[in-house]
């Protein structure tokens, strides 16, 4: 494939973004979530 | 209130429920699906030849950026205008605008990545580009807004009229940049459409790639508004803690 | 000064906006901050472009954008003075628990601000004439001078919403140009078109220059509509 670098980079960044902030975010929901009393957390 | 086992999966604790995880694990597959219809499946395009390839998570990433902005617009407007105030929808609007940010900086960056080989430059002062970019810093003004702090109350309001003021923006960027262009100069580049023949993987592959990233955005917002609920909880309720505390310290005889 | 407690609420809106403008105008001439802090700022500033684009003819060529981007910067010192002066005191809780409407209060904070920047504006176009060297002609300075009334306008009415917006918050000096400056950017664009066309340093004609003055005027309508409408939620009444 040719300008392999650009198209695989494109990849890499788009889904390397998604994940970081997926994981920054849930790290941070899961420390919180420790503090708040489970009548706090509708969804479960 | 328990505290989850250490081995406990990230995506097990906190914000999941069922939902989420089969919204999640299905968003995974959505993905793996891009990748391989993205990279190895489709062919390559005629005029665009490889690049054409960046194309399926650009155009995917920047309509849910386009979609999640009018999501927070929506979504400000009904807390504004509701006599309820509730704060579900500013939780909402927040979340929506914080996952619209990521995706338009993945389009921005894709987009440049794609500009370079197509046009073989990175930027071009065209509207729709200026436009893009005009909305990703006017969102995270917002997001900065939403930190100013105050009640959650405040915070909403504020918030809430910041982002339809940006709805009041955005089309006045992109008109004059349009008038701008047009009276100075032709643009000197391809539109990044109208004329690609698309055959039938290739529009398989985009339709993938708009669910993988619907599958995406939808997951994110869940988990970023419930991540806001327990922060505003986690807020008040720390406010009481350090009351209480305060309470029980002057009641000792003493101090500690 | 700050009208009577008792009676604002029987003061009409826009009289109540003429006495905050007379207000924040009156600060000024006792403290002169603009006269000598921040025109001097917008002056140097314009020294310093001639530094950067050290080239016979850029400068020149260039004149209109500079002009209207060493307003932006100035537009923000501006607008954090006009709200240092409110936050300093509780200054803008105490007119709205005196019964001062929102909209009165960001009419009166524009326009004050609007006259404080044509001033400002003037001195920073005299100072292009001299250091960078474009000339005026007659047939452009009708167009010139409505795009300084109506850029005016446009820009102490964002300025005003924003700096309503940040004032009294800690970080306020930084939250405010990222707030503005991608606002006002179709301003920049109209108002630097429009004085490239009535001064010709690009070649423009003067008649290219008067399709800017519809742009400007609807930015400066819709936000006088919409700063008007947000402005009560902004400062949290």
């Amino acid at each position: 494939m040719e300008d392999a670098g650009f198209i695989i980079g494109s990849y890499v960044v788009t889904f390397g973004v998604i994940g970081a902030y997926a994981v920054a975010m849930l790290t941070r929901a899961r420390r919180l979530a420790r503090r708040v009393a489970d009548e706090d957390k509708p969804w479960t | 209130m328990s505290i989850p086992p250490d081995d406990t999966d990230i995506t097990t604790a906190g914000t999941s429920s069922a939902a989420t995880r089969l919204l999640g694990t299905l968003a995974v597959v959505g993905v793996a699906w891009l990748v391989a219809f993205g990279l190895l499946f489709s062919p390559a395009d005629r005029d665009q030849r490889e690049s054409v390839r960046i194309m399926y998570v650009h155009v995917p990433s920047a309509w849910l950026a386009y979609l999640a902005f009018i999501v927070t617009a929506g979504a400000s407007a009904l807390y504004l205008f509701r006599a309820a105030h509730s704060l579900v929808w500013d939780r909402l609007a927040g979340a929506s605008a914080e996952v619209g940010v990521v995706f338009m900086g993945i389009t921005l960056l894709t987009g440049m990545l794609w500009g370079r080989l197509s046009w073989g430059v990175f930027w071009t002062w065209d509207a729709r580009l200026t436009t893009t970019a005009f909305l990703f810093v006017t969102y995270v003004g917002y997001l900065a807004v939403r930190r100013l702090g105050g009640t959650h109350q405040q915070r909403a309001r504020r918030s809430a009229a910041v982002a339809l003021l940006g709805v009041l923006e955005i089309p006045l960027v992109h008109f004059s940049v349009r008038l701008w262009r047009n009276l100075h100069q032709e643009s000197t580049v391809a539109r990044p459409d109208g004329d690609v023949k698309m055959d039938g993987l290739m529009l398989f592959s985009l339709v993938v790639g708009l669910v993988a990233f619907t599958l995406l955005y939808v997951w994110l917002v869940i988990h970023r508004q419930r991540a806001l609920v327990l922060e505003d909880a986690a807020e008040d309720h720390g406010l009481e803690q350090a009351l209480s505390d305060r309470r029980a310290e002057a009641a000792l005889p003493g101090g500690r | 000064m700050a009208p009577d407690h008792s009676v604002a609420g029987a003061i009409p809106p826009w009289r109540l906006a003429w006495l905050i403008a007379l207000k924040d105008l009156r600060i000024e001439a006792r403290s002169r901050v603009v006269v000598y802090q921040v025109l001097p700022f917008a002056v140097i500033v314009m020294v310093m472009f001639g530094f950067a684009l050290d080239d016979d003819g850029i400068a020149q060529r260039v004149a209109p954008g500079l002009i209207w981007l060493a307003t932006l910067f100035s537009l923000l010192v501006v607008v954090q003075r006009s709200f240092a002066v409110e936050a300093a005191d509780g200054a803008l809780d105490a007119l709205r628990v005196a019964g001062v409407d929102a909209v009165s209060i960001f009419l009166g904070k524009a326009l004050a601000m609007a006259a404080q920047l044509v001033v400002l504006e003037l001195v920073l176009f005299v100072t292009a004439v001299v250091l960078y060297g474009p000339r005026v002609r007659p047939g452009g300075l009708a167009l010139l001078v409505v795009t300084w009334v109506l850029a005016t306008i446009g820009l102490a009415l964002v300025g005003t919403l924003y700096g309503g917006l940040t004032a009294g918050f800690t970080g306020r000096e930084t939250l405010l140009p990222l707030l503005v400056l991608p606002v006002v950017a179709p301003v920049l664009i109209g108002a630097t078109r429009a004085v490239e066309s009535a001064l010709g340093t690009t070649g423009a004609a003067v008649s290219e220059g008067w399709p800017w003055i519809g742009l400007l005027t609807v930015f400066a309508g819709a936000f006088g509509v919409g700063g008007s409408l947000a402005f009560g939620p902004l400062i949290d009444e």
